[in-house]
């Protein structure tokens, strides 16, 4: 006989699956205002309340309150909101074309789009940027152009990319935007290196990168993070917690214990926690970071706390594992809705700009499909199949030469 | 001139790269202030400074993607994996990362990385300190994979990896890193600085990638392979009283094929040495394009030395190891033909 009681396994299970109410129970979301803004330059060790936390500057009456209101311009807040809304637009008809055949795939940024637009807006355009795959909205904050992403997307005869790439894997040197990988997570240590190269030889530039909430679990986000702070390095370390990895909840990545900024607590840097929907705190938060990294102070990881209102992917159905409507009982709410509703509130803009500014963009993402369509869209092939043996290796080797020949092109 | 063992080739390599281009940096487990655990990069930190030569953490896919990014910036890391045995954790970020950047960005990103590892038995390793995994390498486009068999060609190769804009796998077999091994573990080891491959320029040379050279020249019977076992190689033909042609791949990828098929089909016959484990080896690629490309020309089949499809086996190494005896047997097994 024995007292000892039966190990029992942990399987984590969301509130809520197909057929039930959306239930975020379970989620607190603090006051706007409610924390506190650093010193830059502040050991990590007195804010941590900053990764439990939520940094939050938009209440809900659509006001910035509260120490990390970063005071934005006019200007700039108009830019903002005209970023987040044609990236939106942008995702809306590159998702139409993959289903009316034109290209194979493509991954919509939807609920998301204030993260990658406000840190792009709130970075210098020299800063290198490390993204994940739902971070389209940095190439449109940086002003690049449409019809060149179209085009890779289409993989046409414009295509940068020579036809490699899967839909949507952007690469743009030009626009500091790094060549993005489909293996989740190389870019977190990478970016790493990069600003620590960055650091050695006395440049002023940091680095940027992101990962999901699911990729936290991939030894290259702990790589990231030992480095990053091993050589204080000058890189913010971007976590988009967006609830779900395809079909895995952010419990399956540790998120039911802890949240992810606290990670950053047992590598000694600073951990923030930001609501990922809120323009204003997104870019207060990466502007703090940028600001400690350039500074000399070191990494940041930052937790944006947001939804993926979009499915994964065009290949993915999200009716089949979680509860319909979702998105719409988001607590924190949608991040273009929320900030019209601050710009209204600050007296910069109507319903009326607003609707205008909707109809103008519909109009230059057309123009931009016409033109990119107008160089062919997937199926049109980009290059002579002679292409694919370049870039293997800088020079082309004897023996891909000899492949070549042998395809006959 | 002056005598160098491979280990002091391989710093001299190092230390003309650290001094000719300033964006040369060196870093990996041991590799700063203590020199790295078989002294190659001995004395340089001193002479460099940190900003130049670093340790790292203890986490090779942290080494690989930081030199990746560092590559990105427009340096030149030259990093050590401790030994080829740890290099797996690195295995994504080389395979996925490094090799593909340039393909995938169009070239506008790539990483002019050279990973320096030791590799292979023969020192009482153990399954953890003796491995020879290249085959796993030379497997991927986008990678070069070299080994060098004695310490000019060691230091001349280095530099040509570390000046080559792609990433380069370089494996160090540290069997010879103080001398050639000929396979006889009981007899003394003769050091390289009694060995005239051990007269190593001390200035700046390059021995360019992809060029294999041939050791021994002979009309009976070609012998492909590289690292120790070349040495390995030419004590088996010496055994064997065979005049065989003993060709030093030192590039396994890109291969020097014309060099091996010219020898071929001169000689008939080609016996494959090489001291990883034999299925899927490096010896199955050679093989097959020998078959390939000299099937006319082969008087008997193609015969591959190797190590045992078995982890490298503590107290049975020399059991394992492929010593000159093997090679003795499998040259004349294939004169008989």
């Amino acid at each position: 006989m024995t007292d000892k009681q039966p190990l029992r396994l942990h399987v984590p299970e969301p509130k809520a699956r197909p057929g039930e109410s959306p239930d975020f129970s379970d989620i607190v979301i603090p006051p706007a205002g409610a924390l506190r803004r650093p010193a830059f330059d502040e050991a990590d060790h007195t804010m941590r309340e900053h990764a439990f936390g939520m940094i939050r500057v938009l209440d809900d009456n659509g006001l910035a309150v509260g120490e990390w209101d970063p005071k934005l311009s006019d200007e700039m807040l108009i830019k903002g909101l005209r970023a987040m809304l044609l990236t939106r637009t942008y995702d809306e008809r590159m998702m139409r074309v993959q289903r009316q055949g034109k290209t194979s795939f493509y991954m919509k940024c939807t609920g998301e789009e204030a993260v990658a637009v406000a840190q792009a807006l709130a970075l210098d355009a020299g800063d290198m940027l490390f993204p994940s795959y739902r971070q389209q909205g940095l190439l449109i904050a940086r002003d690049w152009s449409l019809v060149d992403m179209m085009c890779q997307v289409y993989n046409n005869t414009k295509d940068r990319l020579k036809g490699r790439q899967l839909p949507i894997m952007y690469s743009v040197k030009d626009a500091g935007f790094f060549s993005i990988s489909g293996n989740l997570g190389t870019q977190f240590p990478q970016a790493v290196g990069w600003a620590m190269a960055s650091a050695l030889k006395g440049d002023t530039r940091i680095a940027a990168t992101w990962v999901g909430d699911g990729t936290t679990a991939e030894a290259d986000f702990h790589y990231a993070l030992t480095f990053a702070t091993v050589y204080q390095a000058p890189v913010i370390l971007n976590v988009v917690n967006n609830q779900w990895a395809i079909s895995s909840f952010q419990g399956f990545a540790g998120g039911e214990q802890t949240t992810f900024a606290a990670r950053a607590v047992g590598y000694g840097l600073p951990g923030l926690r930001v609501d990922g929907n809120d323009f204003l705190a997104v870019y207060a938060a990466t502007q703090w970071a940028a600001q400690r990294a350039r500074a000399n102070h070191g990494p940041t990881l930052i937790e944006f706390y947001t939804y993926r209102a979009a499915p994964h992917s065009t290949s993915d159905d999200p009716s089949a594992y979680r509860p319909e409507g979702e998105s719409l009982r988001w607590p924190l709410g949608d991040p273009i809705t929320r900030f019209q509703q601050h710009l209204i509130a600050k007296g910069i803009w109507s319903d009326e700009q607003h609707a205008a500014l909707t109809q103008e963009l519909d109009e230059y993402v057309r123009a931009a499909q016409k033109e990119a369509e107008s160089y062919g869209t997937l199926g049109v092939k980009p290059a002579s199949a002679a292409t694919m043996f370049e870039d293997v290796f800088k020079e082309v080797p004897e023996h891909l030469i000899r492949q070549r020949q042998e395809l006959g092109v | 001139m002056a005598r160098m063992s491979m280990i002091q080739a391989i710093n001299s390599a190092i230390d003309i790269m650290l001094e000719r281009d300033n964006n040369t940096v060196v870093f990996g487990e041991d590799v700063g202030y203590f020199g790295g655990v078989f002294r190659c990069t001995a004395g340089l930190q001193k002479k460099y400074g940190t900003h130049r030569v670093f340790d790292s953490p203890i986490a090779e896919g942290g080494i690989l993607a930081t030199a990746i990014g560092m590559g990105v910036y427009g340096l030149r890391p030259v990093v050590e994996i401790q030994f080829a045995d740890y290099i797996y954790p690195a295995f994504d970020q080389l395979v996925s990362e490094a090799a593909r950047l340039r393909y995938r960005s169009g070239g506008e990103f790539w990483a002019p990385i050279t990973v320096r590892s030791p590799c292979g038995g023969g020192i009482f390793g153990g399954q953890t300190h003796s491995q020879s995994p290249e085959a796993i390498f030379t497997h991927v486009c986008g990678l070069k994979t070299v080994i060098p068999s004695n310490p000019i060609d060691a230091k001349g190769l280095l530099i040509a990896a570390i000046e080559d804009d792609d990433p380069v796998i370089f494996f160090e077999p540290k069997r010879i890193y103080n001398g050639p091994f000929e396979g006889y573990h009981d007899r003394p080891l003769v050091p390289w600085s009694k060995h005239e491959l051990g007269e190593v320029p001390e200035g700046y040379y390059r021995i360019e990638l992809g060029k294999a050279a041939i050791v021994r020249a002979g009309t009976e019977v070609t012998v492909l392979s590289y690292g120790t076992m070349v040495h390995v190689a030419l004590a088996g033909v010496a055994e064997a009283g065979v005049d065989a042609e003993v060709i030093d791949l030192r590039t396994l990828s890109p291969l020097d094929i014309d060099c091996i098929v010219a020898s071929v089909k001169k000689t008939g016959r080609c016996v494959i040495v090489h001291e990883a484990t034999r299925t899927g080896g490096f010896g199955a690629e050679l093989s097959a394009q020998v078959q390939e490309q000299c099937f006319m020309h082969l008087e008997a089949q193609i015969v591959r030395v190797a190590g045992w499809d078995t982890p490298y086996p503590h107290a049975f190494e020399w059991e394992y190891f492929p010593g000159p005896d093997r090679v003795k047997r499998a040259l004349l097994k294939v004169m008989e033909n």
